[in-house]
């Protein structure tokens, strides 16, 4: 970054408009509308699955067709209808282990104005990437520089026919098939995600990366992520999400599962910036993600994120530090805008004994927008001398917005230290004078004061997409202040 | 420099300036003095531009251009330069990347490239030096928990660093001890040249040991009502205001 300064950064921020907002004409082959047992059957024939995953899709649907949606989170949406929905559009040409010359054409432009480069000669060094669109995983680069490592990183769907010891073991252990709604929901449809799996006391050479892209109307993105930290091992992990702008609400019902076995390190990062809808409130993704980590002794977990994009978002990622001396973090910044609506925040629940959590999470709320941050910190009796911080900071601007705090503390074992922290402030009309006294106009000046008040969170990203994310901040903040 | 003509001003609904006449020359040092209330602090946020202000009457030209129009940042690229009373804090931006973001604002504004970061460095160390600020003072919050002489410091190394055209300074010398009082009038004056101004909004004669003005003007009731050279602030401090006053 060191070159990268912020006026470089603003320079590329000409348009306010949603950037990631087109549609690319991809000859894709999509499923129609509608969710039963037979188009679950299909998604898993589709998928060439064996029969146990057929069957434990099909588990998954029967559950939760017996489920009520949740409505206990602090946003206000129409209900999805399921059946309005289709659960499966793959581009025709994916297959990721064609080589690139094979590559329908439209979608390598794609990639190029996503700004994702799949030509593993001219890309960002140190970073391999599983590109999902819509239902499929369209491209894996690096796989061969991580093979020589024991690691495994591909197409989740491709996993479960190559590695189905460790699928069968692991998916569903973190995450269980009715743990929620849209986690059952999930484990029923789910078309594709990333699976990696680092071997023991392997630390991985490069940040591993999934590019997630609904391009589709009338579809929802389910997709599934699963990362497996064998002992001692280390990866760093990053996932990107855009959509184009539509007047539909979309569906986005995800879920990550971590794995951290004992002395292992998991760093998962993710830039959300899913179609937020427009300035009136229409269209939008609905992100309603369930992601969660295992620790087992001295493990530890680090979830970032950045939120900006999505209409209405409900997420929460989370660690069971089960493991003794676990660890887990988690650092925010959800950004809500126009009429944007966010819940999100973390559950840390210590199981282990000298298990630590930190929690730091920054929301800013403009426009009309509503910003929640809802965490959970749970001591349970056996844990002795588990520790935690939590820091939870609102910056307001405007005064149509808001900004709402939830925290839970569950306490059973007299010897925890649970420190809770929270400030709310509002960008003042003399922070913007001082600044624009000194030259800074106040669209800069937004910029300055936000990413001022970002920057614990800034730092934990990896470098690539700590640019990036200052950027995204940016774009979502502009015409904020009128 | 800069021309004030029977300036009028409000806030919310109270007239503070009523007629103000000011000419300020380059190479001139002013000295505008007056009780509590007076409007000396309004006559700088006016200046700066302020929107919290309403101009009603009058004009105020910055080298022969009405600047009547102009936002506060556009009026900072063009060399006005205010030394607040009470700075504000922005948390996590550190003095140096808030010094870097304004001297690249105002350079892009005048058609310059950004600084180059080299020299950059080299002035923050030169400025730095002048005001006797220490390295770990630039990597701190701006304005976060520092003390009042640390943040009137920092007004002053700002404001060696954009070198103005005109510089006002809003009671500089307050919640200063003598020792900081000393560094940043020190500091004013070895950026003082024959092309730019000052003008020092202050209760006290104090900081005019330091800081030497050619003119000491008297604002009371939103009017300058006296204006005399540097002996006038001496009677000030003999003689109080109520003499002019009545």
């Amino acid at each position: 970054m060191s070159k990268y300064t912020e006026d470089d950064l603003r320079e590329e921020l000409k348009t306010q408009e949603y950037e990631y907002g087109f549609y690319t004409y991809l000859d894709a082959e999509t499923f129609p509308k509608g969710l039963n047992e037979d188009v679950i059957r299909a998604i898993s024939l589709k998928k060439e699955e064996p029969e146990w995953m057929t069957e434990w899709r099909l588990d998954a649907f029967r559950k939760w067709e017996a489920m009520e949606e949740p409505e206990w989170a602090n946003v206000r949406y129409e209900k999805p209808n399921f059946q309005d929905i289709s659960y499966y559009s793959a581009p025709k040409q994916a297959d990721p282990n064609k080589s690139l010359d094979d590559v329908d054409p439209e979608l390598l432009e794609m990639y190029k104005k996503l700004g994702i480069s799949v030509d593993e000669q001219k890309k960002l060094q140190n970073v391999a990437v599983d590109i999902v669109v819509d239902s499929v995983s369209v491209a894996t680069t690096f796989k061969k520089t991580l093979n020589e490592k024991g690691i495994i990183f591909c197409p989740i769907s491709e996993a479960i026919k190559e590695h189905p010891e460790l699928v069968k073991k692991y998916m569903g252990s973190v995450v269980p098939k009715t743990d929620n709604f849209y986690a059952a929901l999930n484990s029923a449809v789910f078309t594709d995600g990333s699976f990696c799996y680092i071997p023991k006391g392997v630390t991985c050479p490069m940040e591993l990366s999934t590019y997630f892209r609904i391009n589709e109307g009338g579809t929802g993105q389910f997709e599934r992520t699963l990362v497996i930290a064998d002992e001692g091992s280390f990866v760093s992990y990053l996932e990107g999400c855009t959509a184009p702008s539509r007047d539909e609400n979309q569906l986005h019902a995800a879920v990550v599962e971590l794995v951290a076995m004992d002395d292992a390190e998991i760093k998962y990062s993710t830039v959300q910036n899913w179609f937020p809808g427009d300035k009136n409130g229409k269209g939008g993704v609905y992100n309603f993600v369930t992601k969660r980590a295992v620790c087992e002794t001295n493990a530890k977990v680090s979830w970032t994120q950045v939120e900006t994009g999505s209409a209405v978002t409900w997420k929460y990622p989370s660690c069971i530090l089960k493991g003794d001396n676990s660890t887990g973090e988690f650092y925010s910044i959800a950004v809500t805008n126009n009429y944007q609506q966010a819940d999100t925040g973390t559950k840390m629940i210590h199981l282990g004994k000298n298990t630590k959590s930190t929690i730091i999470s920054k929301g800013i709320s403009a426009g009309h927008s509503h910003n929640s941050y809802r965490g959970l910190v749970k001591v349970n009796a056996k844990a002795e001398n588990a520790r935690n911080f939590s820091q939870c900071d609102s910056l307001l601007m405007g005064d149509l917005c808001g900004a709402h705090t939830f925290p839970y503390i569950e306490v059973k074992n007299k010897s925890a230290q649970i420190e809770h922290e929270a400030t709310t402030s509002k960008i003042g009309e003399d922070q913007l004078f001082y600044c624009n006294q000194r030259g800074i106009d106040t669209e800069k000046a937004i910029a300055l004061i936000v990413n001022g008040f970002s920057k614990d969170v800034l730092n934990k990203l990896p470098m690539e997409f700590a640019v990036e994310a200052q950027k995204l901040l940016e774009i979502s903040l502009e015409g904020s202040v009128g | 420099m800069l021309k004030i003509e029977n300036l009028h001003a409000k806030v919310e609904d109270n007239d503070i300036l009523k007629g103000l006449n000011i000419e300020v020359k380059a190479g001139e040092v002013h000295a505008i003095m007056g009780p509590n209330g007076a409007g000396k602090s309004t006559l700088a946020s006016v200046v700066a531009g302020n929107e919290n202000y309403e101009v009603t009457e009058g004009n105020i030209f910055l080298e022969g251009e009405n600047i009547e129009d102009l936002s506060p940042d556009e009026r900072a690229h063009k060399g006005v330069f205010l030394s607040f009373q009470y700075p504000v804090e922005i948390p996590g931006v550190t003095v140096t990347n808030f010094i870097k973001t304004a001297i690249n604002a105002k350079r892009k504004a005048n058609g310059l490239e950004d600084m180059p970061a080299a020299e950059m460095l080299k002035k923050i160390k030169e400025k730095s030096a002048l005001l006797e600020i220490k390295k770990d003072f630039l990597s701190r919050s701006l304005n976060e928990g520092f003390s009042g002489g640390e943040k009137k410091r920092n007004e002053i190394f700002q404001m060696a660093m954009l070198e103005p055209k005109l510089a006002i300074l809003d009671e500089t010398d307050s919640g200063l001890d003598i020792d900081a009082l000393r560094i940043v009038a020190n500091g004013v004056n070895k950026l003082k040249s024959k092309d730019n101004a000052v003008i020092v909004i202050t209760h006290y004669q104090r900081l005019l040991d330091y800081i030497i003005p050619d003119f000491v003007h008297v604002l009371a009731d939103g009017k300058i009502i006296k204006s005399g050279g540097k002996e006038l602030a001496l009677e000030l401090e003999e003689k109080g205001y109520d003499w002019l006053v009545k």
